[in-house]
């Protein structure tokens, strides 16, 4: 594959029989902590890794690419497409599931980072059957338009409203050691870090408003 | 991203052996800036160190202040009790950063080995110093691209006016790291020659002839806590970030004030400001300025003027030489209660 032609440049034959070299030298080659690697080859080889954490109250164990993120392990592995990929670089919030209780970008978290970790996606609040008060409060309050962010924002708006039971201050409250109370700013400054393109947010916040009772 | 290996560090001498003995290793934090540098190939690591199971996330009391551990998350740091108690300013900045969901992720570590987010940085095709330094060595596993600085003549709304050099003009984007500089705080590393402690104002670096390097940490060092040294000056505190949207943007300006006050008359100031420099800009000539003097309009303005003597602007980022003093002066009546 690292052949060159004369003008310097891999050829179409080259490069085509190169790709199923690839193809066939693909090498898994277990994380033990000691580096026990292959003999050195054309191709780098996938490295893979074993991990278990808790879904959704079910335990999964994946052995899986060492680059995979908590994201891609939850849709392309465990087949969860509820958690939605938006921008993957943690800048959109399309992503956010929950770990341990707190609200997490999983685009930007190694699934490897998580043993024995609980998490809790969008299919783990509620179904279609048994719906989270969140999920029934977007609906009535028409909280989305093409829906594609709406699992981040119902996993972000229920963390938001655990926060503030809890008494978490933020950039919006008052001061520090003040109580902390539902309003429109605080929600509106805790849940910054989802993007609603359709621009759902005036509904967003008073489906939000409803299940805090505010 | 390419592959790596991944080892799980169960104890700091384990993190410190694995990351030491291999140019191409890092450790791996909350990720929320590493996973982030690794899909976009800035940075092309062989093995990444996972140090999430080491115990250092403790923030607890000590004789002369507070010890915040390398891995506790932003999050926890800006609600705990002490934190909260002694150093407002600190929990203030770290509310101003990021998003809730970041903040869970993110370590005090991490938050200060984050990177610059320059574009330029990012974008291989686009020249460098800091992505691509001419010279090879411990950044051998990253990408090269073109060295030289296209923010310098380019896009550089977001860059700095203090400190730069020919070769960079990137900013530190924490907010945490603000306020952990004008706190005085101190950095404990260890590493394979052992442990040290590092003033934070010696901590990050100025760019000048070698931009790759953000901070002073010695190959394979890792940071185990920070101390914060209690003061009087939890009462007038204030952190003012500037920025383009209300929430979730990093800093156009940024600034950091403690003050202990008599009446109306401050005893004892620190200052800092974010956005306008490769490191946290502690503002000391304002600060001994301002000591012993009354909190008015007058005395601020004074104070400003001071601290921005050697501001530069390239071009896009000029509006920050306005921008900052006014900061500074609306900062320092915020702080000192005397709007």
């Amino acid at each position: 594959m690292k052949e060159e032609n004369s003008a310097g440049h891999i050829s179409r034959r080259e490069m085509l029989a190169g790709t199923a070299i690839a193809v066939t030298t693909l090498a898994i080659t277990k994380v033990t902590g000691v580096e026990a690697g292959p003999e050195p080859q054309a191709v780098t080889p996938v490295v893979s890794a074993e991990v278990s954490f808790t879904v959704n109250g079910k335990v999964q164990k994946l052995e899986i690419d060492t680059r995979t993120t908590l994201l891609d392990s939850l849709r392309e592995h465990l087949h969860l497409t509820g958690t939605k990929k938006g921008c993957d670089h943690g800048q959109c919030g399309a992503c956010t599931v929950l770990v341990n209780g707190k609200r997490i970008n999983s685009c930007l978290s190694l699934a490897l980072q998580h043993e024995n970790d609980s998490i809790t996606t969008i299919e783990g609040l509620g179904s279609p059957e048994k719906l989270h008060p969140m999920q029934s409060a977007f609906i009535k309050h028409d909280g989305y338009q093409c829906g594609y962010c709406t699992p981040g924002q119902i996993c972000s708006a229920v963390a938001v409203l655990e926060e503030i039971k809890a008494g978490i201050p933020s950039h919006a409250s008052a001061d520090l050691n003040s109580k902390v109370a539902f309003t429109s700013a605080e929600f509106r400054e805790r849940m910054s870090g989802n993007i609603c393109r359709c621009g759902a947010y005036s509904n967003i916040a008073e489906a939000a408003a409803e299940v805090a009772g505010a | 991203m390419n592959p790596f290996q991944f080892t799980r560090a169960n104890t700091t001498q384990a993190a410190v052996s694995a990351v030491s003995k291999e140019t191409g290793a890092y450790f791996l934090a909350g990720g929320t800036n590493l996973i982030d540098l690794v899909k976009r190939e800035v940075i092309i690591p062989e093995r990444l160190v996972d140090i999430n199971r080491l115990p250092l996330a403790t923030i607890e009391e000590t004789a002369s202040g507070i010890r915040i551990g390398a891995m506790a998350k932003n999050s926890a740091v800006a609600d705990h009790p002490l934190i909260k108690k002694h150093f407002p300013l600190l929990s203030m900045a770290l509310n101003a950063g990021a998003s809730a969901q970041l903040r869970n992720m993110a370590t005090v570590g991490g938050n200060m080995m984050q990177r610059t987010r320059c574009p330029y940085f990012y974008d291989h095709s686009m020249p460098c110093n800091k992505r691509s330094p001419v010279q090879s060595g411990p950044f051998k596993g990253q990408l090269n691209g073109p060295a030289g600085c296209g923010a310098i003549g380019g896009v550089n709304r977001m860059h700095a006016i203090f400190g730069t050099s020919e070769k960079c003009i990137a900013v530190h984007p924490s907010d945490m790291c603000i306020a952990l500089a004008a706190l005085d705080a101190t950095v404990n590393v260890t590493g394979p020659k052992g442990n040290r402690s590092i003033p934070f104002a010696e901590f990050h670096r100025l760019p000048g002839d070698a931009p790759q390097k953000d901070n002073t940490l010695l190959p394979g060092e890792l940071i185990l806590s920070v101390d914060v040294p209690k003061n009087e000056m939890s009462k007038y505190s204030h952190y003012l970030k500037v920025r383009d949207r209300a929430s979730y943007a990093f800093a156009l300006v940024s600034v950091g004030v403690a003050a202990d006050m008599k009446g109306k008359t401050i005893q004892d100031i620190r200052l800092a400001m974010g956005g306008v420099a490769h490191k946290p800009w502690r503002l000391a000539e304002a600060e001994v300025y301002l000591k012993g003097k009354e909190a008015t309009l007058e005395n601020f303005k004074q104070a400003a003027t001071l601290a921005m003597q050697g501001a530069k602007g390239y071009g896009e980022n000029d509006f920050k030489l306005t921008l900052a003093p006014n900061a500074i002066i609306e900062a320092l009546q915020i702080a000192t209660q005397t709007v």
